[in-house]
């Protein structure tokens, strides 16, 4: 497998699940970065660029849907995935309608979240390409 | 409940009868009691003024025969007058006029009736022992009571002193009653009414209709002599009478007449008899009034509850959801945490049983089976709280599109273990291609869940319950078809089954509102649900749910 030209920042103040994460998806030659809330992440991106975000909805301090807010409104051309714990399909419904890419329940199989970060990470190089 | 109800009724009859009946009654009493004064006293002054009218023209004829005597007696001396031709002459004269004239006679000082003009041989009898005869001498004019006398013939005697120079005599005649009598009886009115004349012995001077003859003691008290007429109610016999007496001022006799009361009163009698019927008319019309309002009143008060009832128990329902819903997600929401952790590190034991060095190891297989064990169960546990969630989702209010075929499924799930336990088939026939309902899925799954668990109970065990979804393209619904094997619902409950409060569950296992607040649903959602009975036997549901409200939304 080659490794794929994208870099993946993972949101969750869930250390445990961030932690493993990130190792797996390295482990799939994924270049993964974690941080465990949304300023961290917000800083993360200001340092350096990243193409796919995936974001936990519900987390302590700043809400997943400001910071998708926040990711949109700066980085437009960033793709972001949402993880929600919760009920609220409207959270996710919300968040697609914010301009999230897709949402996925926890807990979820890295199997299905795998592909979904590759396919927001071709709709981003398509839309990257249309705009410019 | 229904007492409360009887409570009321009889609580509100009372003080809508008080307030109308006590009114009524005062009115009418009071204007009765009025009448019944002023009629009485009126019959009172009647009777009165009779008397005094009576009383009158009797003096008037007592005054007129004593002046005739007078008269007689002053214009002519005692010679001329014992002269029989003479005292036959002026007899003659004055019976001409009036017949009541009996006879005519000369009395001297000694007794003697010296001169006589009549039917009886009484001249040469003397008086001077009798009692009448000294009553003349000493107070001039004399008039006796009636009396029988020797011809059983009742009548009296006006006597009169004249002194001629330095002697006197007596001129008497006797007259006979008749003629007063026809006085007094010209008072007497009505069927029970009587007049007469006692005098100060209380013996009747003229015959009675009713209380005796001549000579005898009339039924009512001896009144002494009184000034002006006096009214009295007596018991005359088996009768209550009105009776007015007067004395005369000329003779010593008491004028009495006695009205009966009944005769008198029959207008006021007559006038109570229709205040009667008219109270009692208005009476009844109230009551009926009051028990009329008060039925429309309880009637509109019971439908109110009820419906209050029913929106109360719609209401409670829904709450009874909500805060359902909010429990199971907030339970999901923390279990799938650990569950994701879980899951990320069982995945990352996975990976890492992938490389060379593990593989080699003797217990890899057991490590390899001990992962993929953990997955499933998490798996598992995921499915369950995934499906918590999809429950909770499900309580907001929400029209969306909803895909029946799944949302049937989903129900399912909830009811495959009970049914499994209980050895009930839950078979499917879902029609592909179905549009979807714009509709709220939450509350559509509700009424599924009802009617399906419905199904269920009562099969009880043992059998099967069969779901089948179909498009009607006409009427542009989506129907979906439950049928059981359990034993039907008996034709004479099928139109009632939809009521609140019907159940046919043991007492206490069910509200009976499960159907009713599926009806409604239905009805809100612009479908219908409905009830029969298979072919084969047990029930059918069917719920029909149209496609959308407005023609818009695209569905998919």
């Amino acid at each position: 497998m080659d490794r794929p030209p994208y870099r993946v920042l993972v949101v969750d103040d869930e250390a445990d699940f961030l932690e493993t994460l990130v190792r797996r998806l390295e482990r799939r030659q994924v270049e993964a970065v974690g941080v465990p809330g949304g300023r961290e992440a917000l800083e993360a991106l200001a340092e350096r660029p990243f193409d796919v975000v995936v974001l936990d909805v519900r987390m302590p301090g700043m809400d997943g849907l400001e910071v998708l807010k926040a990711i949109k409104t700066r980085w437009p051309l960033v793709e972001v995935i949402l993880l929600t714990g919760h009920a609220s399909v409207e959270s996710g419904l919300q968040g697609m309608q914010l301009g999230a890419f897709d949402y996925v329940m926890k807990p979820c199989k890295l199997t299905d979240l795998l592909p979904k970060i590759e396919l927001a990470y071709e709709r981003k190089c398509l839309r990257e390409k249309t705009t410019r | 409940m229904e007492d409360k109800y009887g409570n009321l009724r009889l609580k509100l009859l009372a003080s809508m009868l008080s307030f109308s009946l006590v009114p009524l009654f005062i009115v009418g009493l009071s204007l009765y009691h009025q009448f019944d004064r002023a009629y009485t006293t009126r019959v009172q002054e009647n009777l009165r003024a009779l008397v005094e009218d009576r009383r009158h023209a009797l003096d008037l004829f007592f005054d007129e025969r004593i002046s005739q005597l007078y008269t007689v007696a002053h214009t002519h001396s005692f010679d001329e007058l014992c002269t029989q031709t003479t005292l036959q002459q002026v007899f003659d004269l004055m019976q001409r006029r009036s017949k009541y004239y009996v006879d005519l006679g000369v009395i001297d000082e000694k007794g003697n009736h010296v001169a006589y003009a009549g039917p009886y041989a009484l001249k040469g009898v003397n008086y001077r022992d009798a009692e009448w005869f000294q009553s003349v001498l000493l107070h001039g004019i004399y008039v006796s009571d009636v009396f029988l006398g020797v011809r059983q013939f009742p009548h009296f005697i006006i006597a009169v002193l004249r002194r001629e120079g330095d002697r006197y005599w007596i001129l008497r005649a006797t007259i006979n009653t008749d003629l007063f009598e026809s006085m007094v009886k010209a008072a007497q009115a009505g069927e029970f009414g009587d007049a007469f004349l006692v005098n100060e012995k209380n013996l009747l001077q003229t015959s009675s209709r009713f209380v005796g003859r001549p000579m005898e003691a009339p039924p009512i008290p001896a009144q002494p002599r009184f000034n002006g007429s006096r009214l009295m109610t007596l018991d005359i016999g088996q009768r209550t009478m009105l009776v007015g007496a007067v004395w005369l001022h000329n003779v010593p006799w008491m004028l009495v007449v006695m009205e009966d009361p009944q005769e008198e009163f029959l207008p006021v009698l007559q006038t109570r008899s229709l205040a009667l019927i008219l109270l009692a008319a208005g009476v009844a019309v109230v009551v009926l009034g009051a028990v009329f309002v008060v039925n429309l009143m309880i009637g509109q008060l019971q439908e109110a509850d009820r419906q209050k009832a029913l929106l109360d128990a719609d209401l409670m329902q829904t709450s009874k959801m909500a805060a359902l819903g909010r429990l199971a997600a907030g339970i999901a929401h923390e279990i799938n945490n650990p569950l994701a952790v879980i899951q990320e590190k069982a995945g990352w034991i996975q990976d890492l049983l992938e490389e060379e060095d593990v593989q080699g190891s003797e217990n890899f297989k057991e490590f390899e089976a001990a992962v993929t064990k953990i997955q499933q169960h998490v798996d598992r546990a995921r499915n369950v709280t995934h499906r918590l969630l999809g429950f909770a989702r499900r309580m907001e209010p929400v029209q969306h599109p909803v895909n029946m075929n799944k949302l049937v499924e989903e129900t399912l799930t909830f009811l495959e273990n009970e049914a499994r336990h209980r050895n009930i088939q839950i078979t499917k026939e879902l029609e592909d291609n179905m549009p979807d309902v714009l509709s709220d899925g939450a509350q559509l799954q509700q009424v599924i869940l009802n009617v399906v668990n419905n199904a269920i109970d009562a099969v009880e065990k043992d059998g099967r319950v069969h779901i089948k979804t179909r498009y009607d393209k006409d009427l542009q619904h989506v129907l979906v078809e439950i049928s059981d094997t359990g034993p039907g619902i008996p034709s004479e409950l099928l139109d009632k089954i939809f009521d609140p409060f019907f159940t046919t569950k043991k007492l206490g296992s069910g509200t009976g509102l499960g159907l009713s607040i599926c009806h409604s649903i239905m009805t809100k959602l612009g479908g219908r649900i409905e009830a029969r009975n298979g072919p084969q036997g047990g029930a059918v549901f069917v719920l029909s749910v149209p496609v959308q409200h407005h023609a818009s939304v695209s569905v998919g």
